[in-house]
């Protein structure tokens, strides 16, 4: 294996390449999103609807016009940050699926947080400043927990980010319909709610909140921390080999635990903007299931931080669209599931073209790396 | 969405169809402008609840010439639900937008209002109050005066008179609930409990019927419930052999052999007097709220479960309710021992929106 990859290293160096994984890269997915809307246009041919009705639609209600297209974004802005929550882990070998409890527990730490700071009037950029603080640590916190366990216990990190979420919701509950229930929300329980002098408004001239904005920068962020620094080298080679990189001294646990952490920071960072940008306050509606999808999205975009922003915006665009498809044809709502399903296999199957498609391989033999 | 549907759901939209053509007067196609309906629910549309309530009443409005419905199932109360409102704004020019979901409101519909002051919103939660946007408004109906026909049904069908209640949250809309079902059992049955079980959450099928077997382990013979989706309470208490009693829709059909009658919505009410109003170019009311003296609820035909003497005495109390007969007559204590309702309550008391705690008979807590 090392010597495989110190074999590799320099041939992966030369720019021709380069542009030729970067094409691969590229087309592999392109071809298996052309597959899956055949497959899907033989269903709805199937249930008697027409496909170019479907798509143009799609294209209509995603990107159709400056209004679909900020729907689009807007909505992608919490699945970037959740795709990246499982990517990081990913690279270093960890299975996260437990986003969605950070992203809930962040979120309502920040509206935990703003109580206090907003009654006493603190100016909103430091309250916010604090309440995205607090979301990132305590998402942090979690998630970093499932890499301890991991680590330091052998437990099985699917199965216990998977449990610590549910905790997380039930712990937000336990708040929101106890302690911290704003009495005037009956019957929805919900914290106090920040106020509209606090919430954080649009990027000027759009209507997507700036948790895009942060998804972006996270997302090249992330990408030169895993791809361009000892420590995503590091990272990456404990996920390939976790002895190998033991052998070699590098500070496995350090570093397990730090993607995690790195993966709450983003996932309750999400719920921060869910909290500050959306709802202004912490309740029931911030289970919304984004946690999951980004598990989707991180899987399409084959855990590279860079490529996390496209695929979500991809969901965004066939989420927006999938409103207008159920009421222009009449379809429902679980279509546009049947669609993401077929994308998700096919892109997964497709996995298998990587490295036997010989116009992408280097022209020197037996290099596959 | 019409090829999917079961037949069971054509029948009632046919059903509804026919009432439409009834309740409304002829001449819609001279409506000023042609309105465009956005509707959205926050589950499917043939939930055996609360959105199929909706979705049933709101095929009267698609009869209605010069009226285009467009609908979308499915919508979280995330800001998915402002894009989806919006969405129906600007790409299919929707001019009305009903919201039925309790979360819609709060900031979704309250912030889209202010953005397109041209556009009429209603939200079917009594939320909206003064100061809030004028083109935006709430629809309700008080379902516990159909809880309280239940019980009133229920103390009569059940041998023992122990009932059991599956409830999603306890908050005052579902408390009140458990409670009018416990006073209309002790209307007709002096010495019936009610014993409910909380799931915590609107929709939970597995906890469901978890709750609904514990309930009939515990003795109890017939089950009411209020959860988003009462297909799985009404079915695995037909399965266990027990009776029960309907919330939101109907779900007769569900349970042949043990359905004693159930709480109903009547948005068809609401929504048909929108549309007339519509039609005649005349502005929506901000605020509508009804039980039975209105129209605006109903309860399920009578099932295989109901007794005649149930039957007799269910129909009775819907006969009072529809004179505005109170049903919360204090001193009433609640199960802690403490008097919580003095004298006479109008069953449209706004006290009663906060109600926070179970009556006496009722076995549960909820804390």
């Amino acid at each position: 294996m090392s010597a495989e990859t110190a074999g590799s290293i320099p041939s992966t160096h030369t720019p021709n390449v380069r542009m030729l994984k970067f094409a691969e890269a590229l087309f592999v997915p392109l071809v298996a999103l052309l597959v899956s809307a055949v497959l899907f246009s033989l269903f709805l041919l199937i249930i008697g609807k027409s496909p170019v009705d479907f798509f143009s639609l799609v294209w209509t209600g995603g990107f159709g016009s400056s209004f679909s297209i900020q729907q689009s974004l807007q909505r992608s802005a919490p699945l970037i940050l959740a795709g990246l929550a499982f990517a990081i882990p990913a690279r270093i070998g960890l299975t996260i699926i437990g986003a969605e409890g950070a992203l809930v527990l962040g979120g309502f730490a920040a509206a935990a947080i703003a109580i206090p700071l907003v009654t006493f009037g603190i100016p909103a950029p430091l309250t916010w400043l604090l309440m995205a603080l607090i979301a990132m640590v305590t998402g942090g916190v979690w998630i970093g927990l499932a890499g301890w366990l991991r680590h330091y216990r052998g437990v099985n990190e699917t199965i216990s980010s998977l449990l610590l979420s549910y905790i997380a919701i039930a712990i937000m509950n336990f708040f929101v319909e106890g302690a911290l229930r704003d009495p005037a929300s009956a019957n929805k329980p919900s914290t106090m709610p920040i106020g509209d002098a606090y919430r954080i408004g649009s990027i000027p001239g759009t209507d997507v909140h700036w948790g895009f904005a942060a998804g972006i920068v996270l997302a090249i962020a992330l990408y030169i921390l895993m791809s361009r620094t000892t420590f995503g080298f590091a990272a990456r080679m404990t996920g390939g080999n976790v002895r190998a990189a033991q052998a070699q001294g590098l500070p496995v646990g350090l570093l397990i635990v730090s993607c995690c952490v790195i993966a709450g920071c983003c996932a309750g960072l999400a719920g921060f903007f869910e909290v500050a940008a959306i709802h202004g306050q912490a309740n029931a509606s911030l289970v919304a299931g984004y946690g999951f999808t980004g598990i989707l999205i991180a899987f399409l975009a084959r855990h590279n931080p860079l490529a996390v922003v496209p695929v979500a915006i991809l969901f965004g665009a066939i989420a927006a669209a999938g409103g207008l498809v159920q009421r222009r044809m009449g379809m429902p709502d679980a279509t546009v599931l049947v669609l993401q399903g077929i994308i998700f296999v096919v892109l997964l199957t497709s996995d298998t073209l990587y490295g036997r498609l010989k116009f992408f391989q280097p022209p020197v033999g037996g290099d596959r790396t | 969405m019409s090829q999917f549907n079961l037949s069971r759901r054509s029948l009632l939209k046919a059903g509804a169809a026919g009432l439409a053509a009834a309740a409304l007067p002829m001449g819609y196609a001279r409506a000023q402008s042609p309105i465009v309906l956005g509707a959205v629910y926050v589950g499917p549309r043939d939930d055996f609840g609360w959105n199929q309530a909706h979705s049933v009443a709101m095929e009267i409005l698609k009869q209605v010439p010069g009226i285009t419905v467009i609908e979308e199932e499915n919508v979280p109360e995330t800001d998915a639900v402002s894009q989806s409102m919006e969405s129906m704004i600007n790409l299919d020019g929707a001019n009305l937008v009903l919201a039925t979901s309790f979360g819609y409101y709060s900031p979704f519909v309250v912030e889209l209002a202010k953005k397109y002051p041209e556009v009429q919103f209603r939200h079917a939660a009594p939320l909206w109050k003064e100061g809030d946007p004028t083109n935006a408004g709430s629809y309700f109906c008080y379902l516990n005066q159909g809880h309280y026909v239940n019980g009133v049904a229920a103390g009569l069908s059940s041998p023992t008179g122990k009932l059991g209640f599956v409830a999603a949250k306890p908050i005052p809309s579902v408390l009140s609930n458990i409670n009018s079902f416990l006073l209309g059992a002790r209307k007709s049955n002096p010495n019936a409990t009610v014993q409910v079980i909380f799931t915590g959450e609107w929709s939970m099928p597995v906890r469901e019927a978890e709750a609904t077997n514990a309930l009939v382990d515990a003795g109890c013979d017939v089950i009411g419930c209020h959860v988003d989706g009462p297909k799985v309470v009404v079915e695995t208490a037909e399965g266990r052999g027990v009776k029960t009693c309907g919330h939101n829709a109907s779900q007769a059909p569900l349970a042949p052999k043990g359905f004693i009658t159930g709480a109903e919505y009547k948005w068809s009410t609401i929504y048909s007097m929108y549309a007339d109003l519509l039609a005649k170019g005349e502005p929506l009311p901000n605020f509508v709220a009804g039980g039975f003296h209105n129209d605006m609820l109903q309860n399920t035909p009578y099932g295989a479960g109901a007794t005649p003497e149930a039957i007799a005495a269910a129909d009775a109390a819907i006969t009072d309710l529809k004179t505005g007969k109170p049903i919360y007559v204090g001193p009433l204590k609640d199960n802690a021992g403490n008097v919580v309702i003095e004298g006479e309550m109008d069953n449209y008391d706004p006290v009663l929106d906060g109600m926070n705690y179970l009556l006496e008979g009722v076995i549960g807590s909820i804390t």
